[in-house]
């Protein structure tokens, strides 16, 4: 199972508490990853990745196993440690405005 | 006894006031949606215990949230588990995409950008629910980057009414410091298929066939931003009202300018007369006398608060032309807050009442016309809009 972390708005979103796991099939990528973290909780749609475009919002952040993972390919993939379950993918607010 | 229900956006979660109807003592719910920005709270008419909201966040974009039960439950439509009969989950409550079909989409291509370049329409958030007169399940949603979209699901699905963009005047509608907006949309009670909206800074724009197609309805506005002042579109409205009874009679607030239109927006005709100032953001009409109406003169565009510290609502009881300040209650020195253009309501108890709402806190409210006021809340986030629900 994946590992998620969420940020404390989209836990309340999504009705959950701060990780959630999924079922994602390989090969586990930031792309991979979302498409099942959407489909599991679909109001989450629109909140990380923009509705249309799929691209990563501005101001959420992806890291993986202490690295930036936001300005890599969405389709490069995951740390073994992620994929295994071991470490978390953590979905960060960037931090912005005051 | 009647009672309201005066719904409040702000910069950091939804609240609602409640109180019955001698508007005295006030029972104060909230936040809702903690900590993110709400832009419109609006109920029903139809069957007011539906409300609507707007939730959005600069980091996670745009959420509907809808409320069965007058506020006390919410739900973001939609955005449940659900699988749709390919198997694949749906959950399109949030999802405001531009229609970019050519068979519709073909003349929606860009607008005015600052730098004088066009730039692609991007959506950003909803300003403005507008639900229908008549059906809990259908309401309209106004947005920046300025479209209309309209849900007759409930807030499940959008889809965007492409005639207004589509009406080709696009690429001359600009962004204002508050970015290109749809924040004002009217239904004729009279006319089911007649609707207006306003556009900062485009202008207003008005539809005789629920939608399909639009034009716009700025004659007699003068812009002095603009090239040509009076040209058909890229005016800055703030907002526009009318009282149900008669909705051909329409008020505006412009950027500067407070105008007045008796042939359903067709022509304007300026209304400030003797106001201190004719800047604001805000305007209404009392919801039994159609020809009184209210602003919040602000000093300036480049000073958005009142002048010399005082705020003051000023009241026309001829439509316009004549307009005396209201002060009582109100904090009359070292005030320096904005009353933002959806931030006020009125109520239709028989004595109307009047609510505004400042980027101070403040949700002020008047149970005899005006005449006197108080502060219902003093101390919430900025407040971006106030509605007001009269309830049996």
């Amino acid at each position: 199972m994946i590992r998620v972390e969420l940020p404390q708005h989209l836990q309340t979103l999504a009705g959950v508490g701060r990780e959630v796991s999924l079922d994602v099939s390989a090969p586990v990528t930031p792309r991979s990853v979302f498409d099942a973290l959407e489909a599991r909780y679909p109001v989450l749609r629109g909140t990380i990745r923009d509705h249309v475009t799929l691209a990563r919002r501005p101001f959420v952040r992806v890291f993986a196993c202490a690295r930036d993972w936001s300005h890599e390919s969405p389709d490069s993939p995951l740390p073994a440690a992620v994929a295994s379950g071991a470490e978390p993918l953590l979905v960060v607010g960037a931090i912005a405005g005051g | 006894m009647s009672a309201v229900r005066v719904l409040v956006g702000t910069r950091k979660g939804a609240f609602i006031l409640a109180a019955d109807g001698k508007r005295q003592r006030w029972d104060v719910r909230g936040p809702f949606f903690a900590g993110w920005e709400i832009y419109h709270v609006k109920g029903s008419p139809a069957d007011p215990d539906r409300l609507y909201a707007s939730q959005s966040s600069g980091w996670f974009g745009q959420i509907i949230q809808r409320s069965g039960d007058g506020g006390a439950t919410w739900e973001a439509p939609g955005g449940g588990i659900k699988q749709s009969a390919d198997g694949m989950p749906q959950g399109e409550s949030n999802k405001f995409a531009y229609d970019t079909a050519p068979p519709t989409g073909k003349p929606l291509t860009t607008h005015q950008w600052y730098d004088g370049t066009q730039h692609p329409w991007e959506f950003k958030r909803v300003w403005h629910l507008e639900p229908s007169l008549s059906d809990p399940d259908v309401v309209y949603a106004g947005v920046e980057d300025a479209a209309l979209f309209r849900s007759s699901d409930g807030g499940t699905t959008w889809q965007e009414l492409t005639g207004l963009r589509g009406h080709g005047s696009g690429p001359q509608w600009q962004p204002g410091a508050g970015g290109m907006c749809l924040h004002t949309i009217l239904l004729d009670p009279g006319e089911p298929r007649r609707m207006f909206v306003a556009i900062s800074a485009a202008g207003a724009f008005k539809t005789e066939d629920a939608g399909a197609t639009w034009r716009p309805i700025n004659r007699g506005l003068q812009s002095k931003f603009l090239p040509n002042p009076t040209a058909e579109v890229g005016h800055c409205v703030h907002r526009l009202a009318m009282n149900r009874a008669r909705p051909r009679v329409l008020f505006m607030q412009k950027h500067w300018d407070v105008m007045r239109s008796d042939d359903a927006g067709e022509s304007w005709r300026e209304v400030s007369d003797n106001l201190p100032t004719d800047f604001g953001f805000v305007i209404d009409v009392h919801a039994h006398e159609p020809d009184t109406i209210y602003v919040v003169p602000i000093k300036s565009d480049s000073e958005h608060y009142p002048l010399d510290g005082q705020l003051r609502v000023y009241r026309s009881r001829t439509g316009g032309g004549e307009w005396e300040a209201l002060t009582k209650g109100l904090p009359q020195r070292d005030c320096y807050v904005n009353v933002l253009r959806d931030a006020m309501a009125v109520d239709s108890l028989d004595q109307c009442g009047i609510y505004f709402g400042t980027t101070g806190g403040q949700v002020y409210g008047s149970a005899d016309g005006g005449d006197t006021w108080n502060a219902i809340v003093r101390d919430l986030p900025p407040v971006l809009s106030v509605e007001v629900q009269t309830l049996p």
